[in-house]
C-alpha cells in the first residue's frame, strides 16, 4: 500500500503554504498569460477612457451648465458596484473580455473627468487674462495654457484610475475575463489553492504600484515646472 | 429585448423573493455584513482618524492608507482572509469589507478635526477647556459633518463591495448574480444587477438626508464630502 499524497505533503511541507517556488514554476505559462490580460484590459481601458475623458472634461470645462450634469451622472454611475454594472452590460454584450472592458472603462472615464476638470478649474483667471491680452484665441488658450496647467490634476487622474481599475479587472472574473482574478479566484474554487491566490494578489498589488509609478515619473518629466518642489 | 423580460419575469415570482435563499434572506445578509463592516470600520478609524486630526500630526499616514487600500482588489482580500485562522463564515467576510471602509472614515474624521478654525480651539482653550475637553466640546461637535461624510461614502463602499462576497460563498445580492452567471440565466443576472444597483443607489440616498439632518444649520452651506473612493473592487 501507498500513501500518495503523504508522499506528496512531506514534500511540499507544509502543506498548502501561501507561498510556494514550485507552483509558480509549474504554472509559469497560465501565470504569465493572466498577467498578459490583467494589463491588456487595464491599460486599454484606462487608455479609452482618457480618449473620452479629456474632451469631456474640456467640454465641461467650457460649457458650464452641462458640468452639473456631467458631474452628477458620473456620481450615479460611481455607486454602481461593479458586479452589478458587470451585469447590465453582460446580457447584453454577452460574456466576453469587451463587456469587461467597457465596465473598466466606464469607471475609469468618471475618475479622470472629475480630475481633470478640477486641473482645468484651478488655471488661474489671471492667467488667462495675460493669456488673451497676448492675443490667445480660445483654441489655442486651451492647448497651450490651459491643458498644460491642468496637466497635475490630469496626472492625478490617470494615475487613480489606473490603480483602481488594476483592482477592479479582478471582478471581471465573473465573465471569466478577470486577468489575475482568474488565479484568485480560480485557486479558491481549486481546493483553497493558498500559493495560486496569493501570487494572484501579490502580482495584482505589484502591477498597480508599477503602473502608477510609471505614469508618476511620466507625470514629472511631462511637467518640468513643478520640478523645484 | 428578451433579456430586460427574462429579468422582469424573474422578479416578479414570488418564490424567487421568498425562497430559503431568496432576495430577501439575499438583502438581509447583505445588509447585516455591511452594518457590521461599518461598525467595525467606525471603530478602529474614528479615534485613529480624531486623535490623529487633534494631534495635528499624521496626514501622511491617512493619505498612505487610503493609496494603498486603493491598490489591494477586494477580491483578493475576500479570498485570504478565510484561509487564515479566521476561518470560513462571517467574521472573515465582515474584517475584509471593514478594511475598505476604514479610509474613507479615517481621512474624514482626520480633516474634520484638524480642520477646525484655530481661533476656535484657542478660543476654548483661553476659555481653560483641557485637551480633551476642547476635543470633546469644541473640535468634535465642529466634525460631525465630516464624520458624517465619512459615515455616508464608507456606507455606499460596504454595500458596493458586499456584492463580491457572494463570489466567495458569502452570500448577500451579489449571489443572485453569481448564480445567474453560473447557468448563463441572463435575465436573473440582469434582475441581480438592478436589485444590486437600487439598493446602492437607496442607501446612498438615505444617508444623504441623514448626513444632512445631522449636520448644524450654519454649516450646511459647503457640501462636505470626502474624496470618493472607487465603488466595488
Amino acid at each position: 500500500m501507498s500513501f500518495p499524497d503523504l508522499a506528496y505533503g512531506a514534500q511540499e511541507a507544509p502543506g498548502n503554504p501561501w507561498f510556494s517556488w514550485r507552483y509558480i514554476r509549474d504554472n509559469s505559462a497560465e501565470i504569465e498569460a493572466a498577467l498578459r490580460e490583467h494589463v491588456n484590459l487595464t491599460v486599454s481601458a484606462v487608455i479609452i477612457a482618457a480618449a473620452i475623458a479629456l474632451p469631456l472634461a474640456v467640454l465641461a470645462h467650457r460649457v458650464r451648465w452641462l458640468s452639473g450634469p456631467i458631474l452628477a451622472l458620473s456620481g450615479v454611475l460611481y455607486t454602481i458596484p461593479s458586479l452589478a454594472l458587470f451585469a447590465f452590460l453582460a446580457p447584453f454584450m454577452g460574456v466576453s473580455a469587451s463587456t469587461v472592458r467597457v465596465g473598466l472603462v466606464l469607471y475609469a472615464l468618471l475618475v479622470i473627468v472629475r480630475n481633470a476638470l478640477t486641473g482645468l478649474r484651478q488655471v488661474p483667471d489671471d492667467t488667462l487674462d495675460a493669456a488673451r491680452g497676448m492675443g490667445y484665441g480660445s483654441l489655442s488658450r486651451l492647448v497651450r495654457i490651459e491643458l498644460p496647467l491642468a496637466l497635475p490634476g490630469i496626472i492625478t487622474g490617470l494615475r487613480l484610475a489606473t490603480v483602481s481599475t488594476v483592482a477592479l479587472t479582478t471582478v471581471g472574473v465573473v465573465a471569466g475575463y478577470g486577468g489575475l482574478g482568474q488565479l484568485i479566484l480560480g485557486g479558491f474554487r481549486n481546493n483553497y489553492y493558498k500559493a495560486e491566490i496569493f501570487t494572484g494578489a501579490v502580482l495584482c498589488v505589484a502591477l498597480a504600484l508599477v503602473l502608477d509609478l510609471l505614469l508618476a515619473g511620466a507625470g514629472r518629466l511631462a511637467t518640468p515646472w513643478r520640478r523645484r518642489r | 429585448m428578451s433579456v430586460i423580460n427574462d429579468a422582469y419575469v424573474w422578479l416578479n415570482d414570488p418564490l424567487n423573493w421568498t425562497n430559503p435563499g431568496g432576495i430577501l434572506d439575499q438583502l438581509w445578509t447583505h445588509l447585516r455584513l455591511s452594518a457590521l463592516a461599518v461598525g467595525v470600520g467606525c471603530l478602529v478609524a474614528w479615534p485613529i482618524g480624531i486623535w490623529l486630526g487633534h494631534r495635528g500630526r499624521g496626514g501622511g499616514l491617512v493619505v498612505v492608507v487610503s493609496n494603498v487600500s486603493l491598490a489591494i482588489p477586494t477580491l483578493a482580500l475576500l479570498t485570504i482572509l478565510p484561509l487564515t485562522f479566521l476561518g470560513f463564515g462571517d467574521t472573515a467576510t465582515v474584517l475584509a469589507l471593514a478594511v475598505f471602509t476604514v479610509p474613507p472614515l479615517l481621512a474624514n474624521a482626520y480633516t474634520g478635526v484638524r480642520e477646525v478654525d484655530p481661533e476656535v480651539r484657542d478660543a476654548a482653550r483661553g476659555m481653560g477647556l483641557s485637551s480633551w475637553q476642547v476635543l470633546v466640546q469644541a473640535e468634535l461637535p465642529l466634525a460631525v459633518p465630516y464624520l458624517a461624510a465619512g459615515f455616508r461614502t464608507a456606507s455606499v463602499q460596504a454595500v458596493a463591495t458586499v456584492t463580491l462576497a457572494a463570489l466567495v460563498g458569502g452570500g448577500g445580492l451579489g449571489a443572485i448574480v453569481n448564480e445567474g452567471f453560473g447557468r448563463l440565466d441572463m435575465g436573473e443576472v440582469l434582475a441581480g444587477g438592478i436589485l444590486v444597483a437600487v439598493l446602492c443607489m437607496l442607501i446612498e440616498a438615505i444617508l444623504a438626508v441623514v448626513q444632512r439632518l445631522v449636520t448644524p444649520r450654519a454649516l450646511r452651506t459647503r457640501r462636505n464630502r470626502g474624496p470618493r473612493p472607487r465603488a466595488a473592487a
